[in-house]
């Protein structure tokens, strides 16, 4: 078994699936970064908004005002450094970095694929995707006359291809509860509203439809990385992949997500379907050819460094493999309590709103009076708080501090909250007799939640 | 083998998503599940046989109460007339106050004609001055009903005193200012009214779609927010002290010709859910709306039947206002507790409304322009 173990960790394959990776990764992430300036998203979340939403244990990161461009730049500075493969491993450390501090920036902006990002990003720092049709490769060559890798550890290659596969099927055993499969929500809630896309849009109406995408959906997402990895399928596979993807661009607005996972399922492919992108690739910028054909294996410079890396990989993975499942220390329903539902790749499961209007008391005076979230909160924040309770309690707590520099005393926040989801008639979320004022977040169960009156079955 | 798995798999994808060709054979008696709700005949029914409606009236009482104005001016002998021009005019505003979206919104028509309390130092000072311009948003709260409110109501302690004020010295610029400020409502109604008889419901009508910037889903958002902001909010919660703590009399709708907050309130209850119900303007037929598009939506859902919740909280809500003294009696009471609890029935509408029915139809409130995944 060790044995095995090590004969595999030391199995070298060709590096061009991982140059492939790394040359579609910059561009895809430039492309993400630019659009997300032009939209004028920067500002308007992360600068314009005088209260942010932070995450547990990460309260310290804050935007920089004017400055969050200037870290908005270095970021997409550092997409052209791995695009071109220019110091790439400092490149994709400052990519991680700063990518992941802005997603930390504000929770409101949490998306499962800007997670996914920043997750592929941290697994790069340990893959040697520079070494091969790169600036850093050319200039090994031209400096010390040493010729450039042309083979990489496999297990390289194949972390990227068990991260997709987690993401997939982990995606996939969310799907399997009552709400999605018997009921087909949310679907039944979000398609027929699409009514108005051309050529399928009277068809997203029909119920038949809401099941089929449902149970298609969940078998795609189960199945897809299989059907990638195994040669026979492989073509019919990325194909589904494609429309699959396409198809969901289209109905729902998920930003640039869509076209990562087309182009990162490119990576099950064979070498010799990424030499041919190479090879024309490398004709078009002259790239000079005989550094593509070169027999040099990968010797890493360090090798307890390497050995590190090993390790920190395999707990990366240990971790992407546990952390799904923390949501079964908590009691009630995921999808209600949201009680470990974050970085669990469970994407578009729930059609989940809701209203919370709090109550401030003056513990002192007994004067009470009802909050104006818009006065101190975007429409954006107002509605991601409504129906989270760590959202909730944070605000609570800011209220609290709010009036206190007010004037006000032994300010107590109430809740009325209500939340609807998945097609329920809303019902009452938080306890409206908890104090949010006392109430400290940790990790424990969130018992001021009202518990969910129905049940959703599966995993 | 894989290759026949390949084809059939696309074979069958393609006819799921099939071209228009693919006729699926749709039940439109709304007992089949077929989801696709008629939100263009819902738009129609919204502007012929309410909104337009609705203006046409408004426009009527507005010329109405132009004409009351001058025969007062005419003759400032009595004020019986020209008070019930006002308040009919008033009661009718109340019916088109939620139709903020188009030309109204392009006017901002509600913002120049009911923003009350009236701030009568402003008012006083323009009648002094002699010169104003009602185009300012600095003279919002200088005209409009409340700003009329004051002038037929408040310039002194009884009619003989106040005809006092109209026959005295400073006579003719009073009278020029209440001309004046029904001169500007008269003129701001009929440019909507016209544009909404002309290219603008059309315009409404077509842009039938399900984007953000669709007529339904934008519609919605205006009348969630009428409800919300200025039937809620504006005419009970800020006097009833919800959002400050202090009862605050002096921001009661209609001030100084008092107890009549209560009848508009109800007025504009009525409004917000004939309009839910699709109700034609001052008859009982109605059309397509929000309550038949939900009806729509629980055939395919099978849940609960929203539409009823709410129509019956809608009469709970009506219920317990209508059951309440006036206004102005109600928040002499310390704490005005009867007052709040009816306050708290009306407010159970909102999540009702801005969670339960908004989710149901998938429309987004207050658009978030971002990615979700």
């Amino acid at each position: 078994m060790i044995q095995q173990v090590k004969r595999y960790l030391n199995t070298q394959r060709e590096a061009a699936p991982l140059a492939v990776f790394r040359v579609s990764f910059g561009l895809l992430m430039l492309a993400s970064l630019i659009r997300f300036w032009s939209h004028g998203w920067i500002e308007k979340f992360y600068i314009a908004p005088s209260f942010h939403f932070t995450f547990y244990g990460f309260e310290w990161v804050r935007p920089f005002e004017n400055y969050t461009y200037l870290l908005f730049a270095i970021c997409a500075l550092s997409t052209i450094m791995i695009t071109i493969g220019y110091k790439y491993r400092l490149a994709i450390i400052i990519f991680f970095l700063s990518f992941t501090y802005i997603e930390l920036m504000d929770k409101t902006m949490y998306l499962n694929h800007y997670y996914f990002i920043s997750m592929l990003s941290f697994l790069m720092i340990f893959i040697p995707a520079g070494s091969y049709f790169s600036i850093d490769a050319l200039q090994l060559s031209r400096k010390r006359a040493a010729t450039p890798i042309q083979f990489v550890p496999r297990w390289t290659i194949d972390s990227i291809k068990l991260l997709l596969g987690i993401v997939y099927v982990y995606a996939g055993l969310a799907k399997l509860n009552s709400d999605w499969l018997v009921k087909a929500m949310p679907l039944k809630i979000w398609l027929p509203s699409k009514f108005d896309i051309p050529f399928i849009g009277d068809l997203l109406g029909q119920e038949w439809v809401h099941y089929a995408f449902s149970w298609f959906g969940a078998g795609y997402d189960l199945l897809i990385p299989f059907f990638l990895l195994w040669r026979k399928s492989r073509p019919f596979a990325f194909i589904m992949v494609i429309i699959f993807h396409v198809l969901t661009r289209v109905l729902f607005p998920i930003g640039m997500f869509p076209y990562v996972m087309i182009v990162s399922a490119l990576i099950f492919f064979d070498v010799g379907f990424h030499k041919k992108i190479i090879y024309a690739f490398a004709k078009a910028v002259k790239y000079p050819q005989q550094l593509l054909e070169t027999t040099q294996h990968y010797a890493p410079r360090n090798l307890n460094l390497a050995k590190a890396s090993i390790v920190i990989v395999a707990i990366f993975f240990t971790v992407q493999l546990l952390l799904p499942w923390r949501y079964l220390a908590y009691p009630g329903e995921l999808f209600w309590t949201e009680e470990g539902y974050r970085f669990s790749w469970r994407v578009m499961l729930m059609e989940k709103s809701g209203y919370a209007q709090f109550k401030i008391v003056d513990g002192v005076s007994g004067k009470r009076f009802y909050v104006d979230n818009t006065d101190f909160l975007t429409p954006l924040q107002e509605k991601q708080m409504s129906f989270q309770p760590d959202f909730i309690l944070e605000y609570a707590h800011y209220l609290r501090d709010h009036f206190e520099g007010q004037g006000h005393q032994e300010v107590e926040v109430y809740v009325e909250s209500y939340v609807a989801l998945n097609g329920r008639l809303s019902t009452t979320y938080i306890d409206p007799k908890a104090d949010l004022a006392q109430i400290e977040d940790s990790f424990a169960h969130k018992n001021w939640i009202i518990p969910f009156t129905d049940e959703i079955k599966g995993l | 083998m894989k290759k026949i798995f390949g084809i059939i798999a696309i074979a069958l994808f393609f006819y799921a998503c099939g071209s228009d060709d693919t006729t699926i054979t749709t039940d439109d008696s709304g007992t089949g599940n077929t989801g696709n709700f008629d939100r263009s005949a819902m738009l129609t029914n919204w502007a012929d046989n309410i909104i337009v409606p609705g203006y046409v009236d408004f426009n009527a009482k507005v010329n109405t109460l132009e004409s009351a104005t001058a025969a007062f001016t005419a003759d400032a002998s009595d004020l019986t007339a020209v008070r019930a021009a006002w308040l009919d005019a008033y009661t009718t505003w109340q019916r088109v106050s939620i139709f903020e979206i188009g030309p109204a919104e392009t006017v901002n028509l509600r913002l120049n004609v009911n923003i009350y309390p009236a701030n009568v130092t402003t008012i006083e000072s323009n009648i002094d001055n002699g010169s104003y311009d009602f185009g300012l948003s600095s003279n919002r709260s200088a005209k409009g009903f409340p700003a009329i409110d004051y002038l037929l109501y408040g310039l002194g302690a009884d009619e003989t005193a106040i005809l006092a004020v109209y026959n005295g010295a400073e006579g003719a610029a009073y009278k020029q200012y209440l001309n004046d400020v029904v001169a500007d409502m008269k003129q701001l109604t009929v440019s909507v009214l016209s544009e909404w008889q002309g290219s603008y419901r059309a315009a409404f009508i077509e842009n039938d779609g399900a984007s953000a910037t669709a007529s339904t889903d934008r519609f919605v958002n205006d009348y969630i927010f009428y409800y919300e902001k200025f039937l809620r909010a504006g005419k009970m919660g800020i006097p009833g002290g919800v959002f400050s703590g202090n009862v605050e009399v002096g921001n009661l709708e209609a001030l100084y010709a008092g107890n009549l907050s209560k009848e508009l309130f109800l007025v504009g209850l009525d409004a917000t859910q004939d309009f839910f119900n699709g109700k034609a303007y001052n008859t009982n037929a109605q059309g397509e709306s929000l309550s038949s598009y939900l009806d729509e939506l629980n055939a395919i859902k099978d849940g609960v039947d929203l539409n009823e919740i709410i129509n019956s909280q809608f009469d709970v809500a009506r219920a317990s206002v209508s059951a309440l003294g006036s206004f102005e009696s109600e928040l002499s009471q310390n704490p005005p507790s009867t007052f709040l609890e009816s306050y708290n029935e009306v407010q159970r509408l909102v999540p009702l409304l801005k969670v339960d029915m908004v989710s149901a139809m998938s429309i987004s409130i207050d658009f978030a322009d971002a990615d979700g995944d």
